[in-house]
């Protein structure tokens, strides 16, 4: 799978069908802190990713102060 | 994943309610737990015109948009805080959300206003959030006085609160402790309600919020916020959230409702106006025309010490 993150615009590529939890937290992701989308869909905790989908993780923290 | 209310497919699981949603069925339910927190707290009424602080970002695009939804009367008010590229960006987001939806937005330039971030951080001492918050404070005030708007309300979620809650108990700051209160009452006849409509809404909901209604917002970070201690705050919630999910919620929940009431803050009623603006303050001249007095006075000696060498 090819992941684009973002706010910082890198990509990485994970091969194999993984869950969305795993997925974050192996690339360093707290749950409920970036959401994971395919397409126009968002991803939830709990379901797969596929081997060979294409997604996006999107940082949801803003912080400031 | 089912989703709890339709059995359609889940695209958000929600760990703090412990349930799923479709998106169908997850956009009402936020605008209406909103309402339930502008009712219970008694923020404004659907007589009042609310001016909604926008910055660009998730949380304020997502509040004027539900607010609009619920049918309240809004008018958006966006500083552009003159912090280079970012600004850009953010005063365009900020006013592509108002066009395509023909809402009207007062778009001010601080740095058209005599003082932007960035001088304050190339001319004084004044770390840039300290600056920002006072010019920010400055504002909304006054726009809201001089225009008539009776309440400005902010886009700050349930992660700020219990951030800043966090940080305010680590430090005791006990004023502080007193005043963080999703409604602020004015002290003065000169200041403005303050209100924090999400301050039950997670960033996640906010940001999933956007996404489901396409609303585009500012993805970059402030550059200025790299390292900046509520960032520090909100892993550290995070992490107790991601252990015993709910924390967040009734970190700031009890809070408000058993140990807030137990204290009690000082006036914070400045008791002279300020020479330069005419603002309330506590010294002849408010925080915000102190440091464009600082800025300016700055300026003058390096462009002399430039002339001369
Ligand atoms: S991070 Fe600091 S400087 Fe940037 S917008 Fe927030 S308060 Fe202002
Ligand atoms: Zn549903
Ligand atoms: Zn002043």
């Amino acid at each position: 799978m090819r992941i684009t993150i973002l706010p910082e615009r890198k990509t990485v590529e994970l091969s194999g069908r993984r869950l969305v939890s795993n997925v974050l937290r192996d690339l360093g992701y707290l749950p409920g802190t970036a959401m994971v989308i395919r397409g126009d869909e968002l991803i939830p905790e709990g379901e797969m990713i596929e081997a060979d989908d294409e997604i996006e993780i999107r940082s949801v923290i803003s912080g400031g102060i | 994943m089912k989703c709890n209310r339709c059995g359609e497919r889940a695209e958000i699981k929600l760990r703090q309610h412990n349930a799923a949603f479709c998106r169908t069925c997850f956009v009402p339910l936020l605008q209406k737990h909103v309402r339930r927190s502008i009712r219970k707290q008694k923020m404004f009424s659907l007589d009042e015109h609310i001016l909604v602080a926008v910055s660009g970002g998730k949380d304020s695009l997502a509040l004027w948009d539900i607010l609009i939804e619920l049918g309240y009367q809004t008018t958006g008010l966006h500083l552009s805080l003159g912090i280079g590229d970012y600004s850009d960006q953010s005063t365009e987001l900020a006013v592509a959300f108002a066009e395509a939806r023909n809402l009207p937005l007062l778009n001010i330039s601080l740095r058209e206003e005599g003082l932007a971030v960035d001088d304050a951080t190339a001319f004084t001492n004044r770390p840039a959030c300290s600056a920002c918050g006072t010019l920010k404070r400055h504002y909304f005030d006054k726009l809201a006085i001089d225009r008539g708007f009776p309440v400005v309300a902010t886009g700050h979620n349930l992660d700020d609160e219990a951030a800043r809650l966090l940080g305010n108990v680590l430090h005791w700051q006990m004023d502080y402790l007193a005043r963080q209160k999703p409604v602020l009452e004015p002290t003065h006849e000169r200041f403005v309600r303050k209100v924090k409509p999400l301050y039950r809404t997670t960033e996640f909901e906010s940001a999933a919020y956007c996404f489901f209604r396409k609303i585009d917002y500012i993805l970059d970070e402030c550059p200025n916020s790299a390292g900046a201690t509520q960032l520090k705050h909100k892993e550290v919630m995070n992490q107790l959230e991601a252990a015993s999910p709910g924390t967040k919620l009734s970190f700031v929940q009890d809070f408000l409702e058993r140990a807030r009431p137990m204290m009690q803050s000082e006036a914070n009623r400045p008791p002279l106006t300020c020479e330069g603006c005419g603002m309330p303050s506590f010294t002849e001249r408010c925080s915000r025309c102190r440091l464009v007095r600082e800025v300016q006075t700055k300026r003058a000696r390096y462009a002399d010490r430039a002339r001369s060498e």
